[in-house]
């Protein structure tokens, strides 16, 4: 009795989850292979024909191939402004771990609003128009920078009490720069950490819809999530483009998610628990 | 002549570190959020702005459904927050005992945490389509009338939380078992030794052990449902009238409007909020913790 038990729960905990995380799933793919009539139906029906490569093409040259420009526009701006947070975030939370000033007061106060304050949108808008940076890649990276600062530097603070300082003292008597100490000793030894900001930071500005929705109006500067929500007006009559889209859109982070999991998981549990 | 200067004077932790990410911080951050509390105060269209006093907010607070926007985003806030401790704690207890396929269940519990919150928006709208949608589909199959999921003003702002729940839960789990892996075996040993039950062991162990995962959780839901705007806006634009806005889609549909002042008077109503709110909480559930 004792023996089976684990394969009994475990079981019916499987089918539940089946029922209520992977039907979505199916759904979504089931939909984006069928035709426009088939689609519409909403239904679990297998498809007559498998349309997987017409719908795809037909998805992609939607609106002059609107979809390439904001996988495009989205790759860019993620990959940019994850560049830009790593570097500077390490930097802060370096200096706020090693050296206690009365700047780490301050720090500290600015990372805890980063963290829990919703941004001012209008403001923003306004001061971003005055400095001529609205509609623009370059006004999107800074603002993706500037508001996931706070959770990137907390991982990387955390992180960083676990490296010796006779490291650092150690670097230092060799005869290293302060600069070099950082980028050549330090920065090496946070990989870890390093990889779990990439992962949890591209996902998150990857799926951003709030922002581009805000600060990046216009048809040339569009973004997947944003090409998602103008698709749903356009094709409610063609839920199968739809829900191709959505799974286009899904793939990304599966792939990250298959590369990455258990990285992802240590990662939002230590920053999590800790912080 | 520079390099006679003592080394051990200058502190190798150079303080123009933070000088860059303050500056985007400071400039795209908070500059905005200190000017929003002048900016409320105005009648403004982007280039000017006329002092009104407190007549954004004086309007904001009589007009019915914008008080309706600040209460559905308390209801939205406690209710996903409730419901993502503890389906997230339960979760956590099945997939942290010796369960087959318990990997293979953490992951599953988790993808959603991943997708693109509008997708989720917009399958789920589809799936809780009154007459089409497959789960009143579904229910109908087994005799249950199935209600206007998004449709029934009562609903719609519910039906949107638990689609939340949904998308959310995974991180929750996630905390706890984290949480659940710091408690030593050695209480439950213990615990099991003076005879007590599962369910008394889960009430007396777990449950005051687990406390700082579950501090972390309803902090971090709590900000996220006062946050919240995509999912709600990709699944009903506030509606259907003004049933399921929150002060997040308050603000976005101000700001359509070309209400800036408005909208504006609306992020610091809810700047505000989440002060009041989460403020307290945080010293409240840290200053219990110490006393511990």
């Amino acid at each position: 009795m004792r023996s089976i038990r684990p394969y009994v729960t475990g079981a019916i905990a499987l089918a539940v989850a089946a029922v209520i995380f992977v039907m979505p799933f199916v759904f979504v793919a089931l939909q984006a292979v069928k035709s426009k009539s088939e689609a519409s139906r909403l239904d679990f029906e297998l498809p007559a024909q498998w349309l997987f490569w017409d719908n795809l093409v037909a998805v992609f040259k939607a609106r002059d191939y609107q979809l390439v420009l904001a996988y495009f526009n989205s790759t860019l701006i993620t990959v940019v402004s994850v560049t830009i947070l790593i570097l500077l975030s390490a930097m802060v939370g370096y200096v706020m771990q090693r050296r206690k000033t009365a700047w780490n007061r301050v720090a500290s106060i600015a990372l805890f609003m980063g963290l829990m304050m919703p941004p001012a949108v209008v403001p923003t808008i306004g001061l971003l128009q005055d400095i001529g940076l609205f509609k623009t890649m370059t006004g999107m990276i800074l603002i993706q920078v500037a508001y996931n600062l706070s959770f990137s530097t907390l991982l990387y603070r955390s992180f960083i009490s676990t490296i010796p300082r006779d490291l650092d003292e150690a670097a230092l008597i060799d005869g290293a720069k302060p600069r070099q100490i950082f980028f050549r000793v330090i920065l090496p030894l946070l990989k870890p950490v390093t990889v779990t900001n990439i992962v949890v930071q591209s996902i998150a500005i990857f799926n951003d819809f709030t922002n581009p929705l805000y600060y990046l109006p216009g048809k040339e500067n569009v973004t997947v999530q944003l090409t998602l929500y103008n698709f749903q007006s356009m094709y409610t009559s063609q839920y199968n483009l739809l829900f191709m889209n959505i799974l286009l859109v899904t793939i990304p982070p599966l792939i990250v998610f298959i590369f990455f999991n258990r990285q992802i998981v240590a990662g939002m549990t230590s920053g999590a628990v800790k912080g | 002549m520079i390099e006679t200067r003592p080394r051990s004077r200058k502190s190798p932790y150079p303080l123009w570190f933070f000088i860059p990410a303050a500056i985007i911080y400071g400039v795209l951050f908070l500059v905005p959020t200190v000017s929003s509390l002048w900016f409320s105060l105005t009648r403004w269209d982007l280039s000017t702005a006329e002092f009104i006093g407190l007549e954004n907010f004086q309007q904001f607070f009589s007009e019915p459904f914008l008080v309706r926007g600040l209460v559905n985003t308390l209801i939205y806030a406690v209710t996903t927050s409730g419901l993502k401790t503890v389906c997230g704690l339960l979760l956590a207890v099945l997939l942290t005992s010796n369960i087959f396929a318990r990997g293979f269940l953490r992951t599953l519990v988790f993808f959603p945490v991943l997708v693109s919150t509008i997708g989720i928006g917009i399958t789920f709208t589809v799936m809780m389509h009154p007459t089409k949608g497959i789960i009143n589909v579904t229910l109908e199959t087994l005799g249950i009338p199935g209600p206007g999921w998004l449709t029934n003003p009562a609903l719609a702002l519910f039906s949107v939380a638990l689609v939340d729940l949904w998308k959310g839960v995974g991180l929750a789990t996630l905390i706890f078992i984290a949480g659940l892996a710091a408690i030593s075996p050695d209480y439950y040993e213990a615990a099991r030794i003076d005879g007590a039950t599962r369910l008394q062991q889960f009430f007396r162990v777990t449950l005051p052990l687990v406390r700082p995962a579950t501090v972390t959780v309803v902090t971090l839901s709590l900000i996220g449902g006062l946050r919240s705007f995509d999912l709600i806006w990709a699944m009903t634009r506030g509606g259907p009238g003004f049933s399921s806005d929150v002060i997040a889609s308050v603000i976005y549909k101000q700001y359509q409007a070309g209400f800036y002042g408005l909208s504006t008077a609306g992020n610091v109503i809810l700047f505000a909020l989440i002060a009041a709110i989460i403020l307290p909480l945080t010293l409240w559930l840290n200053r219990r913790g110490v006393e511990e």
